[in-house]
């Protein structure tokens, strides 16, 4: 064992019981210190946090302290019998972020249960469990249950929750760092609140990989008490593996300016899967998956078994392709992070990032998929799709050999998810509002939530929480005279069930494949490929391409719910998906990528066309230091523009341009537009904004100053779309919208009233309504990425550089790139795209 | 821009562009508010108010805001001083379910039997009412015929003797796409044989108007999308409109 972590004991290895002494000492191994330090802070009734890297050993880590006390538990009631028939609970449970995860699990601990003969049932229970086997597993639980987010809210929520979960011994939570972040962490947090009512004396094991913040997980996997410092479960870390090799794409192509596409690098992308024996191709969103997969098999000349994987597949597409995958039987598979997480299948020698990794902790994980041997090193190559990226992939390595890790906060619970949990469980049984108010505290994320806060949230619950009482007769959940809360029928538990969790994913249509091309969407049967948003579906008429599964398809049109296509053919698809990165650049991600552009010394890693680049910016304009922000100005067309580099991500940058313009109108800069991409922000109007500087009419530092997230911000996020778009989310979670109807399965246009619609309607009646609380705050946190903003803001504040240039900098290129491009476009447009981008690069670089 | 943000900001009259139609030799005209007023016959067409929406929600457990009625209330009461109609005709659907009338907030109430004072009122049958509207005055019939034309819910299928036909149900909705930018609107839908209304409730989704479901209703040739704007009208042919 070469991966002991210093607090834990030797020589431990006689403290396994028999089967399981036995059956490592068969197999030549021997538990690994951290294993048998878990086992022993189990045994002693303590919860525990495991950081491990991929591969050593953590999965089975965690089940040994369950398998071990079912075993001896079942021995003591009946020497050498099998299973006891009594009816008893579950014992275990585990959750896991993904389905596909739950079901490998289970693949891998069947052979040391049965090798073992362990009298221990293992099921998995997942959206996709039939019917029939989900109401057996309430009757008849088994002792290990394998399980996502979305299971445990649906169980706790039962009436059966008090005897499925009264002898809970121990919680699982694999991926802890993954499934801690987000509403759907809040909902878990409440969740294992609720666990602990029914089996106070239950023991929580977290599985994680390295985080910044371990102390965070820690307490989370602990009930809280309000106003007391944080509990925190014991911690056990094992240092990491082999480091993996990671390296750029070295190519001799040229790589392009701007573009996610990364279409310069198949040859040697292609000469890569040839040299290895399995590579796992990553993307960071569907469309670059199906272009890439198109790419490679344009050019796969020895007909290697290339495989794709995406979410969007049809389910029994994504199986086969898992199968031979974990068969040994496919050379590469392109993905997205459907794929992603410590999943186990075959035998991967290379993974490819293509496009930039985004946040560091993603590409830890993503390189922790090849070798899962932890003692040899992983090997990865980064592709990036463009200049900006080049230096990001950069950066990004340097982290992951730093071991630097940046997970998003835990955050603190949203009003949506409690509404959601507070009628789930109504539905479970009755409650006090005091003693659910200090159930949902102990949780981590809700430890500070005032009382105040919890009776609006059920007030919401209860009758919509409207100053105006007409729904008092239609309540939900009503107190009776006891004092306890009740649903009002039975009808509110079924509606519940149907619409819970906290993902809520784009309206989707079925993609059906017809063998009719040209005949309209009058015709029947054909194969299901899998799913596509509505609103790609909208873009589209009838003769349109587009790619999916690997294949140009024809749209025929909609019917019902069915997205209709025939074959299209060979040529190249008409209709370009938007190709962006789903996730902005992390914080930290961000800050490497601006030291590296502050220190020349530091280029010697990136490729010569790079390192040319940024000589002649640094020749024809200038390089921000560290701390400082860079704006240029310059004039092109008949336009002025603005440029300027925080590296803050997409989502900071959208709410810096919004915010900018609103100034600079007021200035009388008539400003006509922005745009934002992940490393840069351009603003462009019809006065010479550098000028104005410059007579002292325009002033950076009040332009720049923080104020504006005061009244420029409020006023502009009434109007914004962004804020409807959470608000959407934010009253599904809630149960303000239902998702879905008893016998009624609707996609989202169907969906009479509109969540815009009752969005403006409650901001006109009762702007302080709960819902716009929450809408508000994850707006600021989330896609208006304002607390980024305002750290941004107070850092750059006298640190602010003006550059006025004559034309466009070599910097700016990447970003004037981006300006005009739209969704749908012919040939022709194309053409004219490309001569646009030629002049700009030519005056440039001239 | 949705029906509630247009109650809330209500255009003034002498802002207002309409569109003047011919639906089988009468005129009409068409009011961006979502009204058709037939000027021979001193007669204000509403289609699917959909009232009590909220309401009606709720008792099934969705608790809406409880505020669309008096918005879809607001508007028609915009449309009736614009107008001063001798005859409303409400084409269906005119509250979201059964128990919507009987359960109406008195304040409601009230308001609707103010409007409804000193003209005459139809009240058509509608899938989602098909009943009288309990506790309510005024007319209730399933197909009302006059100045040529036959005011009934849901179009009879198929485009044979239709001629002069209103009718509401479908809530028709049409897209337009310029420059990579769509717009999609409730609107008014006719060939100038027959007439489809658009939903007039504050509540109401859209269908769009290359849905299966308006199949066969029109020559296609002559239909035209006249597409409720915040002022005006804008009438676009029905092969210029984006599934």
């Amino acid at each position: 064992m070469n991966n002991d972590s210093a607090d834990i004991g030797e020589n431990a290895g006689s403290s396994l019981p028999e089967p399981f002494s036995g059956w490592f000492s068969g197999r030549g191994w021997e538990p690994r210190p951290h294993q048998l330090a878990l086992l022993q802070k189990a045994q002693s009734g303590l919860s525990s946090l495991l950081i491990a890297p991929t591969g050593a050993g953590k999965t089975l880590a965690g089940f040994l302290p369950s398998l071990i006390d079912i075993t001896l538990k079942e021995e003591k009631r009946r020497p050498g019998a099998a299973r006891s028939s009594a009816r008893r609970g579950i014992h275990t449970l585990y959750v896991s972020p993904l389905k596909a995860l739950a079901i490998d699990i289970e693949r891998n601990l069947a052979n040391p249960v049965a090798d073992m003969a362990l009298p221990v049932r293992i099921e998995t229970r997942t959206g996709d469990t039939p019917s029939s086997k989900r109401q057996r597993q309430k009757r008849d639980p088994p002792d290990i249950l394998l399980t996502t987010p979305e299971q445990i809210a649906l169980l706790i929520a039962s009436r059966e929750a008090g005897l499925l979960f009264g002898d809970l011994k121990f919680v699982i939570f694999d991926e802890l760092h993954s499934l801690v972040t987000s509403k759907r962490g809040h909902l878990l947090s409440l969740g294992l609140a609720r666990l602990r009512r029914h089996s106070p004396g239950l023991r929580t094991i977290g599985l994680s990989a390295t985080v910044a913040e371990p102390e965070a997980l820690q307490a989370w996997l602990m009930p809280q008490v309000a106003q007391d410092a944080p509990v925190l479960a014991e911690r056990i870390v094992i240092a990491g593996g082999a480091k993996p090799e990671i390296t750029i794409l070295r190519t001799d192509e040229r790589v392009p300016w701007s573009g996610h596409s990364a279409r310069y690098a198949m040859a040697d992308v292609y000469q890569a899967i040839r040299e290895h024996q399995t590579t796992l191709l990553f993307v960071n969103t569907r469309s670059q998956a199906e272009l890439l997969f198109r790419e490679l098999w344009r050019i796969n000349e020895d007909d290697l078994p290339i495989a794709l994987h995406h979410g969007s597949l049809d389910a029994s597409q994504r199986r086969k392709v898992e199968a031979a995958m974990a068969g040994n039987k496919l050379r590469a598979v392109v993905a997205t992070s459907t794929l992603d997480l410590g999943i186990d299948w075959g035998d991967v020698d290379l993974v490819v990032h293509v496009g930039a990794p985004k946040g560091a902790s993603r590409l830890a994980q993503r390189i922790g998929r090849s070798n899962h041997r932890m003692d040899e090193p992983s090997r990865a190559i980064l592709v990036p799709a463009n200049r900006f990226e080049v230096m990001e992939c950069q950066a990004a390595l340097d982290a992951n050999y730093l071991g630097a890790q940046d997970t998003p906060p835990v955050g603190d619970g949203t009003y949506d998810v409690l509404a959601q949990h507070i009628l789930g469980m109504a539905c479970a049984e009755p409650f006090t509002a005091d003693a659910l108010f200090t159930e949902v505290t102990t949780a981590e994320p809700y430890r500070s939530l005032g009382r105040d806060q919890f009776d609006r949230v059920l007030d919401f619950v209860a009758t919509g929480g409207y100053a105006l009482k007409t729904y008092d007769r239609y309540a939900r959940i009503r107190v009776t005279k006891d004092g306890t809360w009740r649903v009002s029928n039975p009808r509110i538990a079924q509606q519940y069930r149907l619409n819970i969790g906290t993902i809520i994913e784009a309206p989707e249509l079925k993609i059906r494949l017809t063998k009719h091309s040209g005949r309209g969407v009058n015709v029947r049967g054909g194969p299901v490929l899998g799913k596509i948003e509505e609103s790609f579906v909208e873009m589209m008429s009838p003769g349109d391409t587009f790619l999916f599964a690997g294949r140009v398809l024809r749209f025929e049109g909609i019917r019902e719910n069915e997205c209709i296509v025939s074959k299209g053919g060979t040529g190249s698809p008409k209709i370009p998906a938007y190709a962006g990165g789903k996730f902005p650049l992390s914080t930290y991600l961000a800050d490497q990528v601006r030291s590296m552009l502050a220190d020349p010394g530091s280029w010697q890693a990136l490729p010569d066309q790079v390192r040319e680049w940024l000589e002649i910016q640094r020749r024809k304009s200038v390089l921000p230091k560290q701390g400082e922000l860079l704006i240029e100005t310059f004039p092109n067309a008949d336009r002025f523009y603005m440029m300027m580099y925080p590296f803050e991500g997409r989502l900071a940058h959208q709410t810096l341009g919004m915010l900018l313009t609103r100034r600079l109108e007021r200035a009388r800069a008539r400003p006509l537009g922005f745009v934002a991409t992940d490393y840069a922000m351009s603003v462009w109007g019809l006065r010479d904004m550098g000028l104005m500087i410059e007579r002292g009419e325009l002033s950076l530092a009040e332009l720049f100053d923080e104020d504006m997230l005061g009244d420029d911000l409020e006023a502009w996020l009434a109007e914004s779309w962004m804020l409807k778009r959470t608000f959407r989310n934010c009253a599904m979670i809630a149960g303000l919208i239902e998702r879905r109807y008893p016998g009624q399965e609707k996609t989202g246009r169907q969906i009479t009233v509109s969540a815009d619609l009752i969005y403006d309607v409650l901001r006109s009646h009762e702007p302080d309504h709960i819902l716009l609380q929450a809408t508000r705050t994850d707006a600021a946190a989330g896609l208006l990425d304002i607390r980024r903003l305002a750290d941004m803001l107070s850092r750059i504040k006298g640190r602010i550089i003006l550059n006025r240039l004559d034309q466009i900098s070599p910097l700016a290129v990447p970003v004037m790139l981006e300006i005009g491009k739209e969704p749908v476009s012919g040939e022709a447009h194309d053409d004219i795209l490309a001569e646009a981008a030629d002049e700009i690069i030519a005056e440039a670089m001239g | 821009m949705n029906r509630a943000s247009a109650a809330q900001a209500v255009i003034a009259d002498d802002m207002i562009s309409t569109a003047e139609i011919d639906i089988n030799g009468t005129a009409a005209i068409c009011d961006p508010i979502g009204a058709l007023y037939l000027p021979d016959s001193r007669t204000l067409v509403v289609s699917d108010l959909h009232l009590e929406t909220g309401a009606a929600y709720a008792r099934r457990g969705m608790l809406l805001p409880p505020y669309d009625t008096g918005l879809t209330l607001k508007l028609l009461q915009v449309a009736l001083d614009r107008y001063r109609p001798a005859c409303v005709v409400s084409l269906g659907d005119s509250f979201h379910d059964r128990h919507g009338a009987g359960a109406l907030p008195g304040e409601s109430l009230a308001q609707i039997g103010s409007m409804m004072r000193g003209r005459d009122w139809y009240w058509i049958a509608g899938n989602h009412d098909p009943d009288h509207p309990a506790g309510l005055a005024g007319d209730c019939v399933n197909a009302l015929l006059f100045d040529g034309l036959c005011f009934r819910h849901e179009p009879l299928g198929g485009t044979a003797d239709t001629a002069g036909e209103v009718a509401g149900h479908l809530h028709p909705a049409a897209r337009v796409v310029r420059r990579g930018k769509g717009v999609r609107r409730p609107c008014f839908a006719s060939d100038g044989l027959r007439l489809i209304m658009p939903a007039f409730g504050v509540t109401t989704g859209g269908l769009n108007l290359r849905n299966a479901a308006f199949q066969g209703l029109f020559h296609k040739s002559q239909l035209t999308a006249h597409l409720l704007g915040r002022e005006r009208i804008y009438s676009v042919p029905f092969d210029r409109l984006i599934a």
